[in-house]
């Protein structure tokens, strides 16, 4: 063939194109993969309207949840109060809903923390190397060795108990997680061959981990990030349900959970429908994280 | 080469079909393949990816994942049993015993965390039912049989040290242990150096005389089929295009494909400066998840007619050519050429 | 062994080392991937490197591009001692000297089109490129690998491994390099296929003027398309000539070995050759210096009988 013209190969990049009109990597692609996995689907149908009902709050809820209303305390589920009431007649639906805010607000929020946080510091130690490496390694390793709780209750200790605290606390014990898994996975995508290709066409260092590297390894953090959300829930309400997260009279599902325990018997609606509530999100999460993670795998495609 | 028409084949491929569920749709991966093989010989298979040439005997092996793999038709007749109606069981016993295999890569192949004597121990145990120090003896022969110095103290070694070429003689031993009827190599010496490779060939020739079993040898280097073979099969897109005696395939090709295969190899006679340009195949290998209803080849190729668009020739006798000289095609390719010749 | 016209690259003693970890109480060493290599290349001519995995032919092509630096040795390109110059330097001289990779597969990133990627030699080395200009450009470069300009804005992966190889190709030739390093360019790729790119190959080296180091396991190839081959054994050259020579007429043992090994496409001659191969194989000698035994024709001396 000439060479100075496009030519027949053209007629074979046009064929696999037309039958395949998006190709496997493209975000429709992977829509198609996630929907056919039914748990992801549950799981994200689930995390869409806990994060609607959490932003829509103050239409959705029947009541002020900080009201009180001495007709309700300890009332049992009725149709005035679906979820019942609590110890001082404040609604528990309305509670619940609220309390979804500081649930998703502090998994969101300590996660975004602990990526913003985790992806540079793994970025750098991952494709400078050397003694870089080793000292962010050793810095991460000394996190890792601190106790998430003693962590939580120094930071409460100096900056006093609030939910804002709770993130910080939440967000800077996962930063770990983040530091090595980016650093794991730039180690592995700067060994292949298309790294050594831009490094052979003059790439500066900070592009090829920018331009390079980086896109190629969002899908590990995403799913790595969708899962710790669940686990930034738990810790959120377990911190709560310690007096060390969100404050009285603010809801927080973790916190109805601490009061709930000593009606145990005469209204236990207080505590089950907080603790349906974070078993619904963590379980949520977990499964889209999953799903995630196999319609993101590159093995699965073709 | 004469067929012997009364004695059964050896290996009878009837209409075999195999295809893949994908995303992007059913990959056809092998479509409509029928060949026979008689005892003792040896059939080289060229092809290159996506030709089905590999595909195809780990289908009748009951090797491909299925799903997504799915046979789609057809018999594998191996001694007068159709190993495709076979219970995964009686297959089993098949595999690794009266057909054994060499695969590309033994690195993979071989299980790093078993020695080598426990890996070849395990089919004579399967397969013959051996006791273990009956086995062990035989291990120790069969690493002998692949000439690997000190077999004893070997035995016991990992696969990691044994270099390439050890390990894909360690793989034949394997292959061989239970005194094959068929060996099947898939690129066996693809992944070798070349020196290593003839060294490997060198091995299996050997032991074709000793042993006499027939062999399927599969590659896409047309010199190593050209001195092993007796009979060379040219698969593209999941068919059979030609197939006949090796001096006929490489001195008389019938189809455009083989040509074209034949021709790209550089030719390196006369001086630098007279060498011509390579003669190249155009285009691109087929999609296979949209076969095309004719010949597979037409589009890369010059002299291919309306009809070979439309219509899939089927394998048949060449015409003036050596008997059991298969070729698929609507196009007479000496014709051509003869008429090319007189331009 | 200097071509005749001033060479475009002139390696000299060019050593790449690995260190080794010691075990306790032993002694630390090193692994000697490239020992003391010296060539020239001319331009316009192609250099053949080959030799068997382990050889260290990657490990040269690697170096002389500073991708992975020599431990010892110098690499003058048009001059210029690539091994002493700084980073940033480095990195602009990488518009003049090209590497195309074994597999097309693993050498284009996957999340980037691949009019980005070509398009990547522009925006690193012209800055001052408007985008139409560089588009434009792009396109050109496509047309002249025998790509459609209309499949810029594609993946990677909707191409077949001929097409990825001529959009690395386009790559490279990009910024006008006088120097490509091609390591094992056609390795990954169908028979069927491997000729094209090599006539690509070649028809650019005569309009652009390029020089190759072609690197290749694929002995005939490099006969076919290579002035003259280097033959590696175990990190060091023991034979270079001007390639026909090379092939009617090789010195040194392990040359002849590796030659006499290359199956031919031809059942008679294959046969033949079989039944001719001699399975003992020579002892394995250290090489000495090279010595030039016939004008151009260099082996390494103690293994001349």
């Amino acid at each position: 063939m000439s060479t100075g013209a496009p030519l027949t190969e053209a007629a074979g990049v046009a064929a696999p194109a037309a039958a395949t009109p998006r190709e496997p990597g493209s975000l429709s692609a992977f829509w198609r993969r996630l929907r056919a996995r039914r748990s992801a689907v549950i799981g994200l149908a689930i995390v869409v309207a806990l994060v609607a009902i959490a932003a829509l709050a103050d239409v959705v809820a029947p009541y002020d949840p900080t009201a009180t209303d001495w007709g309700a305390v300890r009332a049992a589920p009725s149709l005035a109060h679906p979820f019942g009431g609590d110890e001082v007649g404040r609604d528990v639906l309305s509670r619940i809903i609220y309390g979804a805010r500081a649930s998703l607000g502090a998994g969101l929020v300590s996660v975004a923390l602990a990526v913003a946080l985790g992806l540079p510091i793994g970025l750098l130690a991952g494709y400078a190397g050397g003694w870089v490496d080793a000292v962010i390694m050793r810095l991460t390793d000394a996190l890792l060795a601190i106790p998430f709780l003693i962590l939580a209750i120094a930071l409460a200790a100096f900056l006093g108990p609030s939910l804002t605290n709770a993130m910080l606390a939440i967000g800077l014990s996962a930063t770990s997680t983040f530091v090595r898994l980016t650093r794991a996975q730039v180690r592995a995508v700067a060994a292949e061959e298309f790294v050594e290709a831009a490094r052979a066409v003059g790439n500066p260092p900070w592009r090829i981990a920018l331009v390079h590297i980086l896109p190629n390894i969002v899908p590990a953090i995403l799913v790595q990030a969708t899962l710790t959300i669940a686990a930034a829930i738990i810790a959120e309400a377990s911190l709560s349900f310690l007096g060390l997260g969100q404050q009285p009279p603010e809801p927080s599902w973790g916190a109805m959970l601490t009061v709930a325990k000593n009606f145990m018997d005469q209204a236990p609606w207080m505590a089950i429908w907080p603790g349906v509530s974070i078993f619904l999100a963590v379980l949520a999460f977990n499964l889209l994280g999953d799903g995630l993670r196999d319609a993101l795998d590159p093995r699965q495609r073709t | 080469m004469s067929e012997p028409l009364l004695a059964e084949p050896l290996l009878d491929v009837r209409d075999l079909r195999v295809t893949f569920d994908t995303e992007g749709g059913t990959v056809h991966a092998v479509n409509g393949v029928s060949y026979t093989l008689r005892e003792g010989e040896t059939l080289g298979i060229v092809g290159e990816s996506g030709s089905g040439k590999s595909v195809h005997v780990l289908a009748m092996l009951g090797l491909i994942p299925r799903p997504p793999g799915r046979i789609a038709g057809g018999q594998v007749l191996f001694r007068g049993r159709d190993l495709l109606a076979l219970p995964e069981r009686q297959l089993r016993k098949v595999r690794g015993g009266e057909i054994g295999f060499v695969f590309q890569d033994p690195m993979s192949s071989l299980n790093p965390g078993m020695t080598v004597a426990q890996q070849i121990v395990e089919p004579l145990r399967i397969h013959l039912g051996l006791g273990s120090r009956a086995a062990r003896a035989r291990a120790r022969e069969l690493l002998d049989l692949v000439r690997i110095p000190n077999a004893a103290q070997r035995l016991d070694q990992y696969p990691h040290e044994f270099s390439g070429g050890q390990r894909q003689r360690v793989m034949i031993a394997i292959g061989l242990a239970c005194r094959p009827k068929l060996l099947i190599a898939d690129e066996a010496t693809t992944a070798l150096d070349v020196t290593v490779q003839a060294e490997i060939i060198a091995l299996v020739q050997e032991l074709k005389r000793e042993l006499g079993m027939a062999i399927i040898w599969i590659t896409h280097d047309l010199g190593v089929v050209a001195g092993i073979s007796d009979t060379v099969q040219v698969m593209y897109a999941g068919r059979i295009l030609e197939r006949g005696p090796v001096d006929d395939i490489f001195g008389d090709p019938r189809n455009a494909y083989t040509l074209g295969l034949l021709r790209s190899l550089p030719d390196l006679s006369g001086g630098r400066a007279g060498r011509r340009r390579l003669h190249q195949i155009d285009g691109s290998p087929p999609d296979m998840r949209r076969p095309l209803p004719g010949d597979p080849f037409a589009p890369r190729n010059a002299y291919a007619t309306a009809r070979c668009r439309a219509e899939m020739p089927p394998l048949v006798q060449a015409a003036g050519a050596a008997p059991g000289h298969l070729v698929a095609a609507w196009y007479d390719l000496p014709a051509r050429l003869a008429e090319e010749g007189a331009r | 062994m200097s071509a005749s016209a001033a060479p475009i690259l002139s390696v000299r003693n060019l050593s790449k080392a690995y260190p080794l970890r010691a075990w306790w109480g032993g002694k630390a060493s090193v692994f000697r991937a490239v020992h003391d290599v010296s060539f020239d290349i001319a331009p316009g001519e192609t250099l053949g490197l080959v030799g068997e995995s382990g050889s260290g032919k990657s490990t040269i092509g690697r170096a002389v591009t500073m991708l992975n630096p020599p431990t010892a040795g110098t690499v003058a390109f048009e001059g210029t001692d690539l091994a002493t110059l700084p980073p940033r330097a480095m990195r602009r001289m990488r518009g003049r000297i090209q590497t195309v990779f074994q597999d097309p597969y693993a050498a284009l990133n996957p999340r980037m089109s691949v009019g980005a990627y070509v398009a990547e030699a522009f925006r690193l080395h012209r800055p001052g490129m408007g985008a139409g200009e560089r588009r434009a450009a792009v396109e050109h470069l496509f047309e002249r690998v025998g790509l459609d300009p209309a499949f810029l804005g594609r993946f990677p992966h909707q191409f077949s491994g001929g097409q990825r190889q001529r959009i690395c190709i386009a790559r490279a030739i990009a910024l006008r390099p006088s120097f490509i390093v091609a390591d094992e360019p056609i390795a990954a790729l169908d028979v069927s296929i491997q000729a094209q790119v090599v006539n690509l190959l070649q028809d650019l080296q005569s309009e652009l003027g390029l020089s190759y180091l072609f690197i290749s396991h694929d002995l005939r190839m490099v006969r076919y398309l290579c002035h003259r081959v280097a033959v590696l054994w175990r990190g060091r050259i023991v034979e270079l000539a001007e390639s026909d020579k090379l092939y009617e007429d090789p010195r040194h043992p392990y040359t002849q070995r590796l030659l006499s090994a290359v199956p031919l496409p031809d059942p008679v001659a294959e046969r033949a050759r079989l039944a001719a191969a001699d399975p003992h194989l020579p002892p394995d000698v250290q090489p000495g210096d090279l010595v030039e035994v016939a004008p151009g024709h260099w082996v390494a001396g103690r293994a001349i009988a």
